[in-house]
């Protein structure tokens, strides 16, 4: 055990995830701490998403180590992930609602598979998740076919905290909505993280939301963490990627207003 | 880490004052629950409650829920309840919990039994009327499509034609044709097994021909199509709709009628025919080999019986349905592929109620047909 152990959140270390003969991580080290909100940035195919299914095991890996709060990640379905399944909550890019739920089955389904509860409290635990990210609770009453993008963000955001977890890990939990609702988004994470003591794992393309919300970026290229650091750090990074990256023509467009 | 939560009730004088302590997390939530519910007496006693919840070593949203749930128990019988002793790190959340459940939208009333069985019945018989329309605008614009390809014969799509006669056609072959003279074959060893009490094995010929070639055939490949290819036809249109596909489609300037289903419903139209001219031969000769190695009747023989038995009338009136009713199939398939909603749970009760509902109009028609070939003699 290094010093500092209990400040990480999730400690990953000389990872190599690859599918067939392409190796699309290769020799990832990354640590996220306690409570702090991450983003991580790569180009799009670069294995933000590989990176974070690998954590969440999902995708099985070639070698490397993964702790999440202390304990070792197995494969998806070994009983170490089954365990830390309470630790973290995850918010896919399509929101992933079981469709045939309503939006209030969704939201008490980890409650309902991993606690004893009455009705009545799992029902007052939803329509509180529901109203923590900015939805009404008559909102609970529908299906997912009949939400907007943004409230199908949400609604898998309150799933996603059903069960309080430590760890939420956001796959671009800001793509395709218009800035206010992705704005509104952000402060809703970042709200959330406060109240709650949360740690974000954050996959973003959202160069406001990364200047916003995240205390810290990482930058993966070429199958590695390039940089990583406040928003600050990163805009001062020598490395050519993170230098296209932050200043590329899209970003100039924005006031970096890092502080 | 998680440690044994407890709620001590200490009144004094009209002040009830409440000390949770431990683990309020969602992990404890049986024990919690107990111990909120193991108060409400006290609660119901007391003049005004005060909630310390300095010996809290752990809190989550269910914890907090249940904090304030007590306190608002109180408020809302007339009394007086604070929450105290908020450690710094919890005060957001419990500032947060203060503001949910605040309006509870109505429960939604259910209706009486008997009601809702008669509603049942009278939604049904609407939604009966309604799929007659959807049949018939279904009827209609492929209607309007076929002539518009007759007036302008390019404009039929060749490749998606022949696609769909290679997968509907050609690799349903194997498998129709396996049936076919598996039944062919049960119809012939019944007919010997049972005639030959009577002596009349020879009949067994007759029946399995005729039946074969008039009825048997084309149901079987009729309602083989209907499990095999109407299916895939509604959950391909329908995960299409989904997708938001057919929208794309259309805003192109392509009509999805033209496109997706006039070729599919032309390629059932011509392959089921074929198919039933097939499964046909296939019957016989599963008859033929029954009646060779169970009846005792060589090839010459059953073949000579069937050329007597059989007419060409019998042959056409079997392979005559057949295009109606691949054009019932086609039809129910795609209106019911276009029927589809969002949720995965629409396509896959669409897909059920497109082969359902074919293969009970495939056998409607059948009759119908019946009584059509008696009254014109054939």
């Amino acid at each position: 055990m290094q010093e500092g152990d209990s400040e990480i959140a999730i400690r990953v270390r000389n990872l190599v995830v690859g599918f067939g003969r392409q190796i699309v991580l290769d020799n990832l080290s990354l640590d996220v701490r306690k409570g702090e909100i991450l983003g991580l940035v790569g180009a799009s195919g670069g294995g933000k998403s590989v990176l974070m299914r690998t954590i969440i095991g999902l995708i099985p890996r070639r070698s490397g180590e993964i702790e999440v709060m202390g304990q070792a990640i197995g494969g998806a379905h070994e009983r170490s992930t089954q365990a830390a399944a309470g630790m973290w909550g995850i918010l896919f890019q399509q929101g992933a609602l079981f469709s045939s739920l309503t939006v209030r089955q969704n939201i008490q389904f980890p409650l309902r598979e991993n606690l004893v509860a009455s009705q009545e409290l799992m029902d007052e635990i939803a329509t509180a998740k529901l109203e923590m990210v900015g939805l009404l609770p008559e909102d609970g009453d529908k299906y997912p076919a009949e939400l907007s993008g943004g409230m199908t963000k949400r609604v898998a955001l309150a799933r996603s905290l059903a069960l309080d977890p430590a760890i939420v890990f956001l796959d671009e939990p800001t793509s395709g909505l218009d800035p206010i609702a992705a704005g509104d988004f952000d402060a809703l994470i970042k709200t959330l993280q406060k109240t709650l003591g949360l740690t974000v794992f954050m996959v973003t393309h959202d160069l406001a939301s990364l200047n916003t919300v995240c205390d810290r970026v990482a930058a993966l290229a070429d199958g590695k963490i390039v940089a990583i650091g406040p928003m600050s750090e990163l805009l001062e990074s020598e490395h050519p990627w993170v230098r296209a990256y932050f200043h590329g023509k899209r970003s100039q467009m924005l006031q970096p207003q890092t502080s | 880490m998680n440690s044994e939560p407890f709620l001590a009730a200490t009144p004094s004088g009209d002040v009830l004052e409440l000390r949770p302590a431990g683990s309020w997390i969602a992990a404890n939530v049986a024990k919690l629950e107990a111990l909120s519910d193991g108060v409400s007496a006290q609660l119901a006693r007391a003049r005004s409650v005060r909630l310390d919840i300095a010996g809290v070593s752990e809190l989550d949203t269910l914890g907090a829920w249940l904090i304030e749930k007590l306190s608002r128990r109180a408020i809302s019988a007339g009394r007086s309840a604070e929450i105290v002793g908020v450690a710094d790190n919890y005060a957001g959340l419990i500032d947060e919990v203060r503001q949910v459940n605040r309006h509870n939208p109505p429960p939604l009333i259910a209706p009486s039994p008997i009601f809702a069985k008669l509603n049942d019945i009278g939604q049904s018989t609407v939604s009966a009327r309604e799929d007659i329309a959807v049949f018939l605008q279904m009827l209609g614009s492929l209607f309007m499509a076929i002539v518009a390809v007759l007036r302008r014969p390019q404009t039929l799509r060749m490749t998606s034609l022949v696609y769909q006669l290679y997968r509907i056609g050609w690799q349903a072959i194997p498998i129709i044709a396996l049936i076919t003279f598996l039944i062919g074959a049960i119809i012939a060893q019944q007919g010997f097994f049972h005639f030959r009490r009577f002596g009349a094995e020879s009949y067994t010929v007759d029946m399995v021909g005729i039946l074969v070639l008039r009825e048997l055939g084309v149901l079987i490949v009729a309602i083989m199509v209907a499990g095999r290819s109407g299916s895939a036809y509604t959950a391909e249109l329908g995960s299409m709709k989904m997708r938001e596909e057919i929208d794309a489609l259309s805003t192109m300037g392509l009509d999805p009628i033209d496109v997706l289903i006039l070729p599919r419903i032309t390629a059932l139209v011509i392959a089921l025919p074929i198919l039933t001219f097939i499964g046909s031969i296939a019957a016989l000769y599963g008859g033929g080999i029954v009646a060779q190695f169970y009846g005792d009747m060589g090839p010459a023989i059953y073949i000579a019986r069937v050329h007597d038995a059989i007419t060409v009338a019998h042959f056409k009136v079997g392979i005559l349905k057949a295009p109606f009713m691949a054009l019932v199939i086609g039809i129910v398939a795609c209106s019911e592929g276009l029927r589809v909603k969002g949720s995965a749970e629409s396509l896959g009760k669409q897909t059920t109620t497109s082969v359902v509902k074919s293969i009970f109009l495939v056998i409607v028609l059948d009759g119908l047909f019946a009584v059509f070939f008696a009254s014109i003699g054939m």
